[in-house]
């Protein structure tokens, strides 16, 4: 009389575990690193793990690679953000032999652990074309060099030419100049400094300018690794600066994107704007020529305009890279003058890194921007690129939002960064 | 006859510890056993690779004394919940009466209440910022007016929350409908001969009947309160007054150099609000089924 349910139960039990188990376990699996599946076919063949997910860099890098004809190139390109989220993941599981990343800390982050192939030897080749500045970017804690520059861009404060010479305004040599500068700018009815902090990320520009121009390039290095006391007078010197320059920067900033703060310097509201060369995307390309820039003015004397914010993007080989040679090759590849070139045609918004580059192709844009990275003594990439990673995201950029909300509370937000810092470098 | 006492076959235990194998092994190692690695990694300040180090309570000091957009991320899921349980909610509900007394159109209102559900809140993040950008913003731009919406800490968390309550009125309003539409009209008859006014009526005899339907809402509206995410993160990361706690976990732990056992702290709180609510919400059930 008691039976037991029928088989057939039984199997819909087992195909229901099996339905539900199964997809739970490859979800299990998926969150690991993004998978480069390489597959090493003896010598000639280079794997290159790629960011370059938009339309405009990927293209460019296919036509940067077909000049390469020493060996084959496998590239596997990942999601711009995943690629970055996932770095620490990739170059410790099976990364592919060369891959994008960014010059600096960020760099000898991942050199310091041992993630990534001393290519001493190749800039020995190299070296002549690059400017000590770039370098400097590519050696890590160690004196070696483990990165390749390829492409960058600079940062300065960029205005419409138009505007200028209708109102006969003067690039401003001093900060002394740049407030008189504002103030007839606000007389003229123009919001002067075009501002946006919505992403985060915009006001360490402004940040790392104004260090750079009052502590110089080695203070504001040493604070960004951490050596420094945020607590410092020097740094306090630097808000209080920031602070004096806040009334002429455009208001509302923590809601506005750079984008739209871009577009209020095309539409002739705002004055001036502090950003990455990139800024030129935002124009129309009618108006491409009428944009034009200065380095931001002097503050300190003993510095002088000599470092400036100019993040580079460039190659590096994983130490656990299979064909080393190859990679090598093809790294070289990268430091051609002629492959960079192709790149800086197909995005204006970059520069070559290479001292040999043809700036003949060059827009004015470029060629004023090529201009000023040569005359600059020091580089720096940009706070995020030359910090620990954790520390830009989740202290500096709320921190730094507060201070544009509430700019007269400088000695608590100070106190609260170095607290957090002190947590985070240990 | 003395096998016979055996009540499951081998066969039967197979099948028995297969099948519910399966399941304890899944609820133990998709569920559990994440949920104890978090408690477990918040003592320690792990970066996702290398040697685990040990570190107590640390991280709950650091969080509580030290990172100043945890306490604004509590205030803000809490403002949440009582926003959308207080406001949101109510408001559906009331929606929903209106439209059970099929007025003219009453479809069409539906419609338009309902169409914000199907919409992802990551979408109606993007669509928020249409209508409160500061330059270039509808509102701005109808109302004269220059308020900087998203970016002044003191109203964005408040304008975000209408936006997600937008959707969320959408939602309750369509599971009290159908709740309605299964209240037998006899009651509300006899409400009315026994002299009750409508408002009488509806709170004292409808409202009651409607039980399951307010512990479903409630629990829906608990839920969608502690995982708001989508929204803030496709307005401003979550930053700037729009902290929240599941902001911030994401924050943390997902990145280049991964804050592993920092982020697994604030997970922690987040599971234990969470668990504060399922608690109170599961005893109150089991209670009443005795």
């Amino acid at each position: 009389m008691d039976r037991r349910p029928p088989l057939s139960r039984r199997n819909l039990l087992i195909g229901a575990a099996a339905t539900f188990g199964v997809p739970a376990v490859l979800a299990g699996c998926a969150s690991g690193a993004p998978s480069p599946g390489t597959t090493s076919s003896g010598a000639g063949t280079v794997t290159l793990g790629s960011n370059a997910s938009d339309e405009v860099p990927k293209k460019s890098l296919e036509t940067v690679l077909k000049g390469f004809t020493t060996g084959q190139v496998k590239v596997n390109t990942v999601d711009h953000n995943t690629f970055q989220e996932n770095i620490n993941r990739y170059l410790r599981g099976t990364p592919d032999d060369v891959f994008t990343w960014f010059a600096g800390y960020r760099m000898q982050f991942f050199a310091e652990q041992g993630l990534a192939t001393d290519i001493s030897d190749v800039w020995r080749e190299i070296g002549a074309d690059y400017t000590p500045a770039f370098k400097a970017a590519s050696t890590g804690i160690d004196g070696k060099q483990y990165f390749v520059p390829f492409t960058y861009y600079p940062w300065a404060v960029f205005y419409r030419k138009s505007v200028w010479r209708d109102k006969g305004y003067e690039p401003p040599k001093t900060l002394d100049e740049l407030t008189a500068l504002a103030r007839r700018m606000k007389a003229d009815g123009l919001i002067p400094i075009a501002f946006a902090d919505k992403d985060g990320w915009p006001a360490m520009g402004t940040f790392d300018i104004i260090n750079m121009r009052t502590n110089g390039y080695d203070f504001h290095i040493s604070l960004m690794a951490g050596k420094e006391s945020w607590t410092d007078p020097r740094v306090k010197q630097v808000f209080e600066t920031w602070r004096g320059l806040m009334e002429h920067h455009q208001p509302a900033a923590l809601g506005r994107t750079w984008q739209e703060a871009a577009q209020s310097l095309a539409e002739k509201k705002t004055g001036m704007y502090l950003l990455g060369m990139f800024v030129a995307q935002q124009f129309p390309e009618a108006d491409r020529d009428d944009l034009d820039f200065f380095t931001f003015p002097e503050i300190n004397p003993a510095y002088g305009t000599d470092s400036i914010d100019a993040p580079i993007d460039g190659y590096m080989v994983s130490a656990k890279a299979r064909n080393t040679d190859g990679a090598k090759a093809l790294i070289k590849h990268f430091a051609q003058a002629a492959a960079q070139n192709v790149a800086t045609g197909a995005d204006p918004g970059t520069l070559a890194a290479s001292s040999k580059a043809d700036t003949g192709g060059y827009s004015t844009l470029q060629k004023r921007g090529a201009e000023l990275v040569s005359q600059v003594a020091h580089i720096a990439q940009f706070l995020d690129r030359d910090t620990r990673p954790d520390f830009a995201s989740t202290v500096m950029i709320p921190s730094l939002q507060s201070f544009v909300d509430r700019p007269g509370e400088i000695d608590s937000l100070l106190a609260s960064i170095e607290k957090q810092k002190a947590n985070i470098f240990r | 006859m003395a096998v016979k006492t055996r009540r499951y076959s081998a066969r039967d235990v197979t099948v028995l510890v297969i099948g519910l194998g399966v399941a304890v092994i899944a609820s133990v190692g998709l569920v559990w056993g994440p949920t104890l690695a978090s408690v477990v990694l918040s003592a320690t300040d792990w970066s996702g690779f290398g040697p685990i180090e040990w570190v107590g309570g640390r991280n709950y000091g650091d969080l509580a004394g030290e990172y100043p957009p945890f306490w604004s991320a509590v205030r803000n899921n809490v403002l949440w919940l009582g926003f959308l349980g207080l406001v949101a909610t109510p408001f559906g509900l009331l929606c929903a009466v209106l439209l059970d007394r099929r007025l003219r159109l009453s479809r069409v209102y539906q419609s338009a209440l309902y169409l914000p559900v199907v919409l992802s809140l990551a979408v109606v993040g993007f669509i928020a910022q249409l209508v409160y950008s500061t330059d270039y913003g509808v509102l701005n731009a109808v109302t004269g007016l220059s308020v900087d919406w998203l970016g002044d800490r003191s109203v964005n968390i408040w304008v975000v929350m209408v936006a997600a309550a937008w959707r969320h009125v959408g939602y309750v309003m369509i599971i009290y409908l159908a709740g309605l539409k299964a209240v037998d009209p006899a009651l509300k008859e006899a409400a009315a001969i026994d002299g009750a006014s409508e408002t009488q009526a509806f709170f004292r005899v409808v409202f009651p009947t409607l039980r399951p339907v307010n512990v479903i809402v409630l629990v829906i509206t608990v839920i969608e309160a502690l995982r708001a995410f989508d929204i803030v993160y496709a307005i401003n990361k979550g930053r700037n007054g729009l902290e929240l706690l599941s902001v911030l976990v994401t924050e943390n732990i997902v990145g280049e150099a991964s804050r592993i056992g920092f982020g697994s702290a604030i997970a922690v709180v987040l599971l234990a609000i969470s668990l504060g609510f399922i608690v109170t919400y599961l005893s109150q059930l089991f209670k009443e089924e005795r």
